[in-house]
Order: structure tokens, then sequence, then C-alpha cells
């Protein structure tokens, strides 16, 4: 039971960097680089989130609702200001300024919000369900995180497998020369793909900070390389990989917490990372690119 | 009036001028071809009219309209369609989905109709249409980058070497179709390093020879040019 215990634990935890996972994947797929201020927009979330709820007097709804808003036009502006003006500069300089955005919106919040931290009240109040006299129980937040992840999942896949603008990402995913021949406005296209992840990021930062509940203006820059890895070991890029690689992390960093070494799970995470780079380096799902002349 | 009216345009990549200065012509109807080596600089100059590169210098105008400031995907919707060199087909994509992107501006009913017609002249896109597009053999993959381009009802569709590392046989198809889009009223505008096919099928051309035009002619005439025949077409 305890191992069952553990195991809902990490596929709960496991969901949350999942749907960071998706921002990550989703980005690096259409523009190829890594968004590491991606982590931070989480934070941003979880701050927005608890203002609303705790200065407004919000519901929970219209606080998340209004946490994603401010998350999505926070993705856009970073795009727009930070990295379309770098598209043709070589992909350290992208990296670079990805970085220098992380520490802005960190320094911004610290800022903003101070440095002490506050306590966040879990927006799920759901009661824990007890199974077997008790034996296993499963908290409201997980349960509400599996649901939501599983729901992102399947709408993101609709999106891009039937709209038209989902097709248009794939497009221009693929190859951008060649999309903005067809008449796809790639800048419109990068733009969305930031937005989504970013409003993403925003639900990620909710559950996140119902499961730990302490506000730090670096509450996001863990849960961000995490779920960096989960892309990575998914097969950036993929987004059923993004899915699978996070909820494989969770599970593994739960399961070492409780059966290996409670000091040593992000050890065993970050080795997990190296080790699926030195035996598959596309990822699990990855996708070889094949190409015909 | 020419629908397509290139006149004077520069094109540099960084310090290096591609094209030094060209001006040519394509009328409604017409199939226009340019020839010349590699590096003399046709795909710049069908990349710089798509939108894709901008000229340094010059002009271009499409049915009277200068469009050289205009970004790549705002030459669709006017009529404009290039189909790029080396196909470059989405290959995760289905052969459907690719057509459909080829459609992207347009509205559901009219790609329906569309896509009745492409499918008409390449039946074996049909016959493929859920299958993946990297899995197609690369005359398959130069039908659908051709039938992707054709879904956007171009007035002016360029081709970009179009028989590029296809059997001959697949030449020839490819040619035949080009012929009859012509025969149907499309206006092409041709690149080719297959000077002689390109020729026979033209109705005018330019020879293009490190980023200047240095001969122009009707199709006919610059097959049997000498200079010509020795130049691009084997003596």
């Amino acid at each position: 039971m305890n191992f069952l215990n553990s195991l809902i634990g990490g596929i709960s935890l496991g969901s949350i960097y999942a749907i960071i996972a998706l921002g990550y994947t989703m980005v690096y797929g259409i523009a190829k680089m890594l968004n590491f201020a991606h982590g931070d927009v989480i934070m941003v979330g979880g701050y927005v989130c608890y203002l609303a709820m705790f200065n407004l007097g919000l519901p929970a709804i219209p606080a998340i609702l209004i946490a994603m808003a401010v998350c999505t036009v926070l993705g856009i502006v970073i795009e727009g200001l930070a990295y379309r003006p770098l598209r043709q500069a070589s992909s350290l300089a992208v990296l670079i300024t990805a970085i220098g955005v992380s520490y802005f919106l960190q320094n911004a919040a610290l800022l903003i919000w101070g440095s002490n931290p506050k306590v966040f009240t879990s927006v799920i109040n759901i009661p824990a369900k007890s199974l077997f006299d008790g034996q296993l129980v499963i908290k409201g937040e997980s349960f509400v995180t599996v649901s939501v992840c599983i729901i992102i999942m399947i709408g993101l896949t609709l999106f891009t497998r039937y709209t038209r603008a989902g097709k248009a990402m794939r497009a221009v995913a693929e190859d951008k020369g060649a999309a903005q021949l067809m008449g796809i406005n790639v800048n419109f296209t990068i733009s969305l793909t930031f937005a989504i992840g970013s409003g993403l990021a925003a639900i990620a930062g909710v559950l996140y900070c119902s499961a730990y509940p302490i506000l730090t203006p670096t509450l996001g820059s863990i849960p961000g390389i995490k779920s960096f890895i989960a892309a990575v070991l998914g097969g950036i890029g993929s987004i059923p990989g993004a899915m699978l690689g996070g909820i494989l992390l969770g599970v593994i960093e739960i399961l070492s917490r409780a059966y290996i070494s409670m000091e040593l799970s992000d050890a065993i995470v970050f080795g997990v990372l190296i080790i699926v780079l030195l035996v598959k380096p596309t990822g699990l799902l990855g996708k070889k690119i094949r190409e015909k002349v | 009036m020419a629908l397509l009216k290139v006149s004077d345009i520069h094109v540099s990549y960084g310090s290096i001028r591609a094209i030094k200065g060209i001006s040519f012509e394509v009328n409604e109807g017409e199939i226009v071809t340019l020839i010349g080596a590699n590096g003399a600089g046709k795909s710049t100059t069908l990349n710089t009219v798509s939108g894709l590169l901008r000229p340094t210098e010059g002009t271009i105008e499409f049915d009277g309209k200068v469009i050289n400031n205009l970004p790549a995907h705002k030459l669709i919707p006017l009529g404009i369609v290039l189909c790029p060199e080396g196909r470059r087909v989405f290959s995760h994509m289905t052969v459907e989905e690719n057509l459909d992107m080829g459609g992207y501006t347009k509205s559901k009913q009219e790609n329906k109709d569309s896509l009745e017609m492409v499918y008409e002249y390449f039946p074996r896109l049909k016959e493929r249409r859920s299958q993946s597009a990297g899995t197609l053999s690369g005359g398959e993959q130069q039908m659908l980058a051709m039938g992707r381009a054709l879904m956007s009802r171009p007035r002016l569709m360029m081709l970009d070497e179009p028989s590029m590392g296809l059997a001959p046989i697949l030449v020839d198809q490819i040619f035949d179709i080009i012929k009859t889009l012509h025969k149907n009223g499309s206006t092409i505008l041709l690149v080719e390093q297959n000077a002689s096919a390109a020729l026979k099928i033209a109705d005018r051309a330019y020879v293009l020879e490190t980023g200047h035009i240095t001969k122009s002619g009707t199709g006919q005439e610059l097959a049997q040019s000498d200079d010509i025949r020795k130049a691009y077409l084997g003596g």
C-alpha cells in the first residue's frame, strides 16, 4: 500500500511536470529554442493567483483564470520583446537571452512581492479519499492534478491535429520557410505557441503551489528545470513525449524519495537524464529526422 | 500589361551580391523559364519574388501593385505561390494535411473543390492521402509539392527545379503536368537546370549568368542559339 501511495503521489507530481514540460516542448518544437524563463512564468502564475484570492478576495476559479490571462500576456510580451528580435541570431544568443529573462522575472518578483515567503492555500478543496480502511489515501490535489493534466493532453492533441491554427503550428515547427509559402504568418504562430505554453504554465503554477504551498520568487526554477528534463526525456518537440517524460520523472522522484534516499532523489532525477541522453539522445518518443533528396 | 514585372532588382546575402540588377516580365498565361548554371541566381530570384528574400534595390510588381515590401505570407492571397527547391513537403504530416496547408488562406469549401482538382492532376496523391509525406518517393513528393502549391489557386505559379533528382520518366511526367497546367490557363515561372526540357515547353526564356540576365528570347530561339547549346544543352 505504501508503494501505491507513493506511486499516486508520483503520478500527481509528474502531471505538474508534464504540464510545464508541454510549454518547453511546444516552444522548442516551433521556435527551436529553450525558453528557460518558462519556469519563472509558473512562479508569476502562482503569485497572481495568490493575490487574486487573498488581496481581491476572489474565489479560486476566477483567480486561476486571471493568473492564466496574465501569464498568457506575459508569454506573448516576452516572445515579442526578447526573442523575436533574435530570430536570425545564433541559438547561443537566444539561450543567453532566455536565461536573462529568467533572472529578470525572478528579480522583478523580488522587487514587487518581496523576499518573504507567502503561504499559499490550496485552491482545491475536494476531501481526500481513503480506501482499504485508510491504507490508501488519494488526496484531492492528486485527483484534480491528474484530471487536469489528462484534459490538457487530450485538448492539445485535438488542437494540433484538427484545427487550422494547430496544423499551422506543426507546419511552422517543421519548416518555417515552407510554412510562409503556404500563407502562414510565422510570427503570429510563434506568439500563439508562447501564449498557450504560458497559459498552461499558470495552471501548473497554481497546482504546484497547491501541493507545495510556499511562494518565493525563485519557486519556479526547480520545477522548471525538472520539467525541462522531462521534456528531453520524452523527446523534446513531442507533445505525448512531454506527458510521458513528466509522469515518469515524477514517479521516479517520489519513489526514490520513498525507497532510496530523501537527499539523493534530485540526483537520481538528473542521473536519469544523463542515462537517457547517452542511450537514446532523441528521448523516448523523439523523432529521428529523415530527409529525402 | 505584364502580370509580373521585375525591374532592376539587386539581392545580397550579407556582403555577397547574388543578383546584380535583373529585369524580366511574365505575362498572363505564359510559361517563362529562367535557365542558368549553379549559382547564377535562379533560386534567389524566385525566393525574392516570393517574399522570402528582400531586394536591396529595384521593384517587383504583381498585377500593377508593388509587392517587394510585403512578407511572404501576404503574397499567397494575392495569387503568387512558390513551389520551392527541394520540394520541402511537411514530412511528418499526411498527404492530405499537406494539401490542406496549401489552402491555408482559403475557405473550407474552396479547399474541397481544389482538392478534387489536385487529385485529378495527381491521382497518385489520392491513393496516398493518409500516408505521411515523408514516406513518399521523390517523384511523389514533387507531385505533392506542386499539388500543395495549386491548392492556393495561384494566378502565378513559380516552380523551382521541379525535375531535380528525379528519374527521366518522372521528369517527363512532371513536365507533362506543367504543360497541362499551362493549357488550362495557368501562368508559370519555371527555374530549371534541365535547360533543354525547360526551353521545349517555355513561351519565353531568360538566361541568367552570375547575377545578370545575358540573353532572352522565345524558348525556340534560345534552344537553337549556338551559345546556349554549347553552354547548357551539351553542344
